[in-house]
């Protein structure tokens, strides 16, 4: 056989013999496995990896009936910022009508829980009318994002100013006080909107500033499944790994930093989150087959041992995909089918 | 992306039944198995015919419940919903919200 064409996690093309593909996946699922102290795939689902990448087709897609259900982060914003000159409603339209989506989420552009409590009086009576013009359950979406509680746009110290100060326990005590901050803006406009009618709520790219915004995620989630028991919370993972920014913050006993996928899922389900999202961090050196490879080990441990809903993060940069802003589909398609008929999971 | 992926391994939403199937997983947290088959034994149909667009298109324009393709006078939007949470035996958030807004239940 001749070479194999695939391409890089940076998204450049690059061609691959058949032993060369054999051991970047062999070696993705090693590292995963090693990593995560997780089962590697076995060898029938490395040679299944094998031929989809062998194949020579443009796109591939699942077994007919295998299909599962998208969830989607960022819904409108996904047009708006190609600078497609739709609104809110008619973003979601767009997405319900052309696009096929299972589900949608309205979003405010920032995307983070502290501008949206801002902006409630403008979004909630955009969901009250979304919700009468279209069918799809909707979500309400943004991120924790602790980041934007530091001075001097929030009210707390900068830690990373306190740190290389030495001060670690003011360093500290400013996380701990910012996840407070992201909490009460979480739930305000989770309730709000939940109450205004949305089917649900998404923590999105929960982890992006380390374990205080994991820790805030979890915390809103528990205050949230016990004021509303059938609101759906899906949660959505940043990467791979949750950071020890503050490094010493638990949820339940359990040390947030340092958490792996399998191991952040337990914390989500007892924190009362209904749908999971881990995210697998594409390495930009290694090939797609490899990130594909290493992607599945570890969502597949998730769907193991969960028992709430799997949505796996395929996006940029995630899940296996080239870390591009405009992907190409054969990658996205790769990725995709992999995800799906590898680990079992519920939803992309 | 959002597209690659929907045609790669998406259900299909209003274009289908990958709506309905994403309601039993909200509302019941069904895995995706289980709310296909429960979706699929509410509208007697095999599992398969859920992401066929031809069965379910017209299926959904028997049902009333909102399709892809709007003709005039067919459910769009709460509509659908109403008779979606009827036809799978769950609460919609919205359905229930605008009960409350008119000030009484309409089924």
């Amino acid at each position: 056989m001749g070479k194999i064409r695939t391409r890089l996690g940076d998204g450049s093309v690059i061609e691959l013999s058949e032993s060369e593909l054999r051991s970047d996946l062999e070696s993705g699922t090693q590292e995963a496995a090693e990593r995560g102290k997780i089962p590697p795939l076995s060898q029938d689902e490395l040679r299944y990896l094998a031929e989809l990448f062998k194949r020579p087709d443009r796109t591939v897609g699942v077994d007919v009936g295998k299909e599962v259900v998208l969830s989607y982060d960022c819904g409108p914003l996904k047009i708006k910022r190609s600078y497609g000159t739709a609104s809110k409603f008619q973003s979601l339209q767009i997405l319900e009508r052309l696009f096929g989506a299972d589900t949608l989420e309205m979003a405010h552009v920032d995307y983070s829980y502290k501008p949206a409590r801002q902006l409630l009086w403008m979004d909630q009576p955009i969901m009250e009318q979304a919700l009468l013009v279209t069918i799809p359950a909707m979500f309400y979406g943004a991120m924790p994002n602790l980041g934007l509680y530091t001075q001097p746009d929030g009210p707390c110290t900068n830690p990373m100013e306190l740190l290389p100060q030495g001060k670690i326990a003011e360093a500290r005590a400013s996380f701990e006080e910012m996840v407070e901050h992201a909490v009460n803006d979480m739930v305000l406009v989770a309730s709000t909107m939940y109450e205004a009618g949305a089917d649900g709520i998404n923590f999105d790219t929960t982890g992006a500033a380390g374990d205080g915004d994991f820790l805030a995620a979890l915390r809103a989630t528990e205050v949230l499944r016990q004021k509303y028991p059938d609101i759906c919370i899906e949660m959505g993972m940043a990467g791979e790994f949750v950071f020890g920014m503050h490094g010493a913050l638990t949820y339940d006993g359990v040390r947030l930093a340092g958490l792996y996928p399998h191991e952040q899922l337990k914390l989500a389900e007892k924190a009362g989150v209904s749908i999971f999202g881990p995210a697998v961090n594409t390495n930009t050196d290694s090939s797609c087959p490899r990130d594909v490879a290493r992607s599945s080990t570890f969502i597949k441990a998730c769907v193991k041992n969960s028992n709430i809903l799997i949505h796996g993060n395929v996006g940029m940069g995630v899940g296996g995909m080239p870390m591009q802003d405009v992907l190409p589909v054969d990658s996205v398609t790769r990725a995709s089918k992999a995800m799906v008929e590898i680990t079992g999971l519920d939803g992309l | 992306m959002s597209v690659a992926h929907s045609l790669a391994s998406g259900m299909g939403g209003i274009r289908t039944a990958g709506d309905l199937v994403a309601r039993m997983e909200i509302a019941r947290g069904m895995k995706i198995n289980e709310a296909k088959e429960y979706v699929a034994k509410k509208l007697e149909v095999s599992v398969v015919d859920l992401s066929d667009p031809v069965v379910m298109n017209e299926l959904r324009r028997d049902l009333d419940i909102g399709s892809a393709y709007v003709l005039p006078g067919v459910a769009q939007g709460i509509d659908a919903k109403f008779r979606i949470a009827e036809l799978l035996d769950i609460e919609i958030n919205s359905v229930k919200k605008f009960e409350e807004r008119i000030g009484r239940k309409l089924k």
